[in-house]
This record gives structure tokens, C-alpha cells and sequence, in this order.
């Protein structure tokens, strides 16, 4: 079994009368790349602050363990981690190479080693040493601050790394480039990676699991895969990709599928998700799960709901195909681009036509949270 | 009707086409002002340390240089060390003093506007009257000494005023705010992740105040070093009215040359020496800090 690093046992966060963290709980193991994901406000910054220490859980408000002890009250410099600020947080007075030393000084590291692990914390993170030990941070880059902030995480060998929205400040290229950096020191460190983002892509890309947290409260955590396919609630829905949202109420059962009924039109969704007769069913579909089709020509077996283009949107990769259903709903359904130039989308704006999908493709979600 | 760009528009137009001749425009009221009112004193000053000295005060004509040789004697030298040694350790107080309180306020949130009202509070009145204010407090059967009597804490009045000590009070009472204002905005601007950062990285409080605050709030220190050792250097007010005038600063050997004694060109040489002795110290305290920071860096 894999070892825990980090454990949330039902931790709760006040600050005044506002609860920032709600009883969550959660472990992550050994060389992880751990995501928290979320919109501002939602409680993810703080969590990563009551692993680093900086805040502390309330009286009685659960537990933060590391490698298994119970580090409620222990201050940061006590608690042996390493983080990548958001603004880098360098030291403005010190050069480079100092702004990395600076930790192993602290932790008592013997004079004679610094230099050589220096020197091999900016290999690592691809600074040319000779060009950039001897400048402060106000004559760098953006991406090279980033590269020393990192590089001054990595030289103390942290076993855990946390990371607040490191490469919100760089341009879209770099973040790519960074992304798959981080990625693989996560990989060849086996260092365990706690990253904090909003951007859904980047968690999605970047992580092995991902804890959504929406309101104070992780509203889901699996892996990318889980999180995206099968997302527990319309906020996790919503939130990471696009979906499209159908309700109604279960009217009845055949054989593995419950029958829905709403107001622009019945459909079924597979039984195994808890249905009962008479329940109020919302279920999402990613635009990509769904297809158009002439409302006289679905396929069989296939749930429908016949409507109107309203609009057709040419993304490159991709086609989305706006379609307005009965109750003043809009869905969007992803198409294949297979050339609209050689082969040209049957569908145009005002055509009547139908989306259709499988009952096995829709996501059966919680209800009671937006 | 319309004929041609008015006056006006032609002023300006000749200002934008020529940069150098509207900084000095905009330059010249200051400019003169000083000229007249800063620059000329010093050279007339100048001028009369090497005259001879009037007798009902003035100067009267002649080259000399005997004030300056004057000022290097053994007596001088003494008030001339004496004044060193108060202004240097007025600013020591007032650094000890003041970067805790700079350091308070600039952490006080919503109370940092009151708390910077309370610190120039005190410039709405005279520093004369505030002296006198002083006397009162320190005298032998001053507000001081009664309570510290009357907690029996002390059988009579501890003597304060007319000694070194009533002096040095005054003159860090009048100088703290000069302290703890630069102390305040450089400490004011301090990056507080910074601190995190460092805590993270292993420091605890001691380290995280000398490798990361006090270095960055230098600036302020350096600033407010200067702004208390210069005028504590040139002052004359504490020792005269604090300190009974019984041990002179070279502050009120200038004033004294200029009224009671009527050696302006005494004076004025002494005002030089002082002048220079300044800028050399200046000067030194910034090449020591400059080095220093070469030497962290």
C-alpha cells in the first residue's frame, strides 16, 4: 500500500465569522502530483496554507497529519516542506545563488555543500548557472524568476513540494513548457507535487488526482479521467469542461435504464446510478458525447431531443454546433472539423435537427448543489 | 476670422520643439530661490571665515587664516568630540527606539493612519515650546520627580535637568519622528510573502528579521540615520535650555560666536569645519553601507 504524506482527517478553517475550509478530508500519497482545483474563494489556498503551516486547523477541527504525525500547531520552518509562490516571493536584496541557498543555510546544510547543490538545483531547472547565479531577481525574466523560485524549492530535496499557482503570471507558451517540466521533476524526484490551480486544463494535463473544491468543501477528488467523465455534481460538471445539463423526473424502469421525463422531452439514463421512481434526475453530457442528427433519422437505442440550429462556430479542431431544444434550453454539440472546406457540415443555422447520445454516455449527478 | 496660431499657442509650440529650455524654465523659480536665499549666505559665510573680525561684530577686511587654526584647538576639539559623540549616540537611541514602533505601525492595518498622526503630532508645536514643556517634566520638583516620590520610589528628586542626560533626552525627543518616518515606509513596503517564504524555507522569527526585514528596511534605516544625525549634530537648543548651557555643543559655540561673543568669522569657520565634517561622515556611512551590501550580495 502506498504510503500517506499528507492526511486531512475532518478539517475545519474559520477566519472571524467566514469558514474557509469545511471538514474535509483527504490523504495524498508518496510522489503524487496532487491538484486542488477550484474557482477563488473556494478554499483551495487556504488548504495548501494548513499544510505548509501558515494557518493552523481551528480548536477541534480535525487533524493535518505529515508522514503520519499530527502537525496541527507546528510552524512552517518546523515542518521540513518547500512551496513556489505565486509571485515567486525572491528575496529582492539577494543574488540568485543566495536566493537558493537561502534554505539549506537555514536547515543547518555544512557550508562546503552549498555551492555544488546550488549548482545542480539550477541545472536542474535549466538555469545556466554561470550566466545567472550573480543577478537579483529584479534583472530577470518572468519565466526565469519562476525557474529560481523552483529551483530554490528543489535544492532542499523537499519530500513534498507545494505550489500556489506557480505559472499564473507567464504567457500561455511557457506555462505549456513549464507544465510538462514540472510533470517530469514530479516523475524522475519522486518528490510528492501539491499544486494549486484554477485553470482546469492545467490540473487536468499536470495531475494524478485532483480534488475539486467548491464552497469550502472538496466537492469531488479523483483522477482526471473520473473527474472529467464522470463528474459527481453539476459544479464539477460545469467547472471542468463544457456540459450540457437535461432534467426531469424518473417516470419508470426497463430493463437497465430508468425512463426521464422533463419538459423538453424523456430520455434514459442507465439504472445503476440510485434512481428511484419518481426522482428528480439531472444528468450532464459533454458537447463531444453528443451528436446531431435529422430528428427522423436517430439512431436506435439512442436518447433524442428535437430542436433548431441556432448556430454553427468553427473553432479549428473542432466544430460546435449551437441547437436550441424546447423550454429555452441551448445545447452544444462538438464535431469533428473533417474539413469544412472538402467536406462541409450538413447542418447550417435554422435546420430542424435532433441531439442525440447513448443513455450509457450521460453523467447521473448529485443533486443539491449548483 | 482666423489668422495664424494665437500667442499663446505659439509659446508653447516654441517650449515643445526645445525640451532642454522648458526644464529650465520649470527649474528656474526653485532655482532662484535658492540661489538667493541658500547659496549666497554660504558664500558671504565663506567669504567672512577668512576675514577679520569687527569689533561690534561684522567682519572688516583682510585675509586670514586663524579662525580655521583657531578652531583646532585642544578646547574646540573637546565640544567638537562632545557634539560627535551625543549626535551618534542620539541616533543610536533613536534607532533603537524608533524601528520597533515603525515596525508596529507599518503592521497596525486599519490603526496605521492614527498611529502616523500620533508620530507628527508633536511638529503642530514649537520645539521651543516643547523644550520648555520638557523643563517642567524634568526639573528637581518636576512632574517626574513627584511621582517617583510620591510611589516612594526615591526620598527627594533625582537631578535631571542641567545634565548630559536632560540633553540627550531632548534632543532624541525631537528627532525620533525624523527615525521612525523612513523606518516606517521602507518597512511599510515590505512584501510580507517574503516572509513566508523565508519561514518556509527553514527560518525562524530571528533569522527571518535579519536576513529579510531588517536588510530590506535599510533604505529607511540609512534615511533616518541621517536625517537624526545631521541636525543633531548642528543643535543647540537642548543643551542650552536641557542642559543649562553648562556643557556647550559646537551647535551653540556658533550661535554664541554670532551673538554674545561677536566673532562672526569664528563663527562661520566653525560652521565650515562642520560642513566638511559632515559630508566626510555621510559620505564614509555610505560607502561602509554600500560595501556592506556589495559584500551580501
Amino acid at each position: 500500500m502506498a504510503e500517506s504524506v499528507v492526511e486531512f482527517v475532518n478539517v475545519n478553517k474559520t477566519f472571524g465569522d467566514f469558514r474557509a475550509v469545511r471538514g474535509i478530508s483527504f490523504h495524498i500519497e508518496k510522489g503524487e502530483f496532487f491538484s486542488i482545483l477550484g474557482p477563488s474563494g473556494c478554499g483551495k489556498t487556504t488548504t495548501l496554507r494548513l499544510i505548509a503551516g501558515f494557518e493552523h486547523p481551528d480548536e477541534d477541527g480535525g487533524q493535518v497529519r505529515l508522514h503520519g504525525d499530527v502537525v496541527n500547531k507546528k510552524r512552517p520552518y518546523e515542518r521540513q516542506l518547500a512551496m513556489v509562490f505565486q509571485s515567486y516571493a525572491l528575496f529582492p536584496h539577494l543574488t540568485v545563488e543566495k536566493n537558493i541557498a537561502f534554505g539549506l543555510e537555514m536547515r543547518g546544510t555544512p557550508k562546503a555543500e552549498i555551492p555544488g547543490r546550488v549548482r545542480e538545483a539550477m541545472d536542474m531547472v535549466r538555469l545556466d548557472a554561470t550566466n545567472f547565479a550573480r543577478r537579483l531577481p529584479a534583472q530577470l525574466s518572468g519565466g526565469q524568476r519562476q525557474r529560481v523560485a523552483l529551483a530554490r524549492a528543489l535544492v532542499l530535496r523537499p519530500s513534498i513540494l507545494l505550489l500556489d499557482e506557480p505559472l499564473g503570471a507567464l504567457d500561455l507558451k511557457l506555462r505549456k513548457e513549464m507544465q510538462l517540466e514540472l510533470k517530469t521533476l514530479n516523475r524522475e524526484l519522486g518528490t510528492t507535487f501539491i499544486y494549486v490551480t484554477h485553470d482546469q486544463e492545467e490540473a487536468l494535463t499536470m495531475s494524478d488526482r485532483i480534488a475539486v473544491m467548491s464552497e469550502a468543501r472538496i466537492a469531488q477528488l479523483g483522477t482526471p479521467a473520473q473527474i472529467y467523465e464522470c463528474p459527481r455534481t453539476p459544479f464539477v460538471a460545469k467547472f471542468i469542461g463544457e456540459s450540457n445539463f437535461f432534467e426531469g423526473k424518473a417516470t419508470g424502469r426497463s430493463g437497465d435504464c430508468w425512463r426521464v421525463e422533463g419538459s423538453g422531452g424523456a430520455f434514459d439514463v442507465p439504472a445503476e446510478n440510485g434512481v428511484t421512481q419518481g426522482a428528480d434526475v439531472i444528468v450532464a453530457v459533454r458537447p463531444e458525447w453528443l451528436d446531431v442528427c435529422a430528428p427522423d433519422a436517430v439512431p436506435a437505442g439512442e436518447n433524442a431531443i428535437a430542436g433548431t440550429v441556432r448556430d454553427v462556430i468553427y473553432l479549428g479542431e473542432t466544430l460546435h454546433v449551437l441547437v436550441d431544444l424546447p423550454g429555452e434550453r441551448t445545447v452544444t454539440v462538438a464535431v469533428r472539423n473533417e474539413g469544412q472546406l472538402a467536406r462541409p457540415l450538413a447542418w447550417k443555422k435554422g435546420d430542424r435537427a435532433a441531439v442525440a447520445w447513448k443513455p450509457e454516455d450521460c453523467q447521473v449527478l448529485e443533486l443539491g448543489d449548483a | 476670422m482666423s489668422g495664424g496660431p494665437s500667442v499663446r499657442q505659439r509659446v508653447l509650440g516654441w517650449f515643445h520643439e526645445r525640451p532642454t529650455a522648458t526644464a529650465w524654465a520649470l527649474l528656474a523659480p526653485g532655482g532662484l530661490f535658492l540661489l538667493v536665499f541658500f547659496v549666497a549666505p554660504l558664500v558671504i559665510m565663506f567669504g567672512y571665515s577668512f576675514m577679520e573680525r569687527g569689533l561690534y561684530g561684522g567682519v572688516e577686511a583682510g585675509f586670514t587664516l586663524e579662525h580655521y587654526a583657531a578652531f583646532f584647538q585642544p578646547l574646540y576639539l573637546t565640544i567638537l568630540l562632545r557634539t560627535v559623540v551625543m549626535a551618534v549616540s542620539t541616533t543610536l537611541i533613536c534607532l533603537a527606539l524608533g524601528y520597533p514602533v515603525a515596525y508596529t505601525i507599518a503592521r497596525a492595518g486599519r490603526f496605521k493612519n492614527a498611529l502616523l498622526f500620533l508620530v507628527i503630532l508633536p511638529f503642530w508645536t514649537s520645539f521651543l515650546v516643547r523644550t520648555f514643556a520638557m523643563i517642567f517634566l524634568m526639573r528637581d520638583s518636576g512632574l517626574i520627580n513627584s511621582l517617583l516620590v510620591k510611589a516612594g520610589l526615591v526620598e527627594e528628586g533625582i537631578t535631571m535637568l542641567y545634565t548630559p542626560f536632560a540633553v540627550m533626552a531632548g534632543l532624541v525627543y525631537g528627532f525620533l519622528p525624523f527615525m521612525i518616518l523612513p523606518i516606517y515606509s521602507s518597512l511599510e513596503k515590505l512584501d510580507l510573502t517574503l516572509l513566508e517564504a523565508a519561514e518556509i524555507l527553514g527560518a525562524p522569527p530571528r533569522a527571518r528579521f535579519f536576513r529579510v526585514v531588517l536588510p530590506l528596511s535599510m533604505p529607511g534605516v540609512v534615511a533616518g540615520s541621517l536625517l537624526v544625525f545631521i541636525p543633531a549634530l548642528g543643535s543647540f537648543l537642548s543643551s542650552d535650555l536641557l542642559g543649562g548651557a553648562k556643557q556647550i555643543l559646537v551647535g551653540n559655540l556658533i550661535q554664541n560666536q554670532f551673538t554674545s561673543a561677536r566673532n562672526w568669522p569664528f563663527g562661520s569657520a566653525a560652521s565650515f569645519v562642520m560642513m566638511v565634517l559632515v559630508v566626510i561622515a555621510v559620505g564614509i556611512y555610505l560607502r561602509v553601507r554600500d560595501a556592506d551590501e556589495a559584500r551580501e550580495a
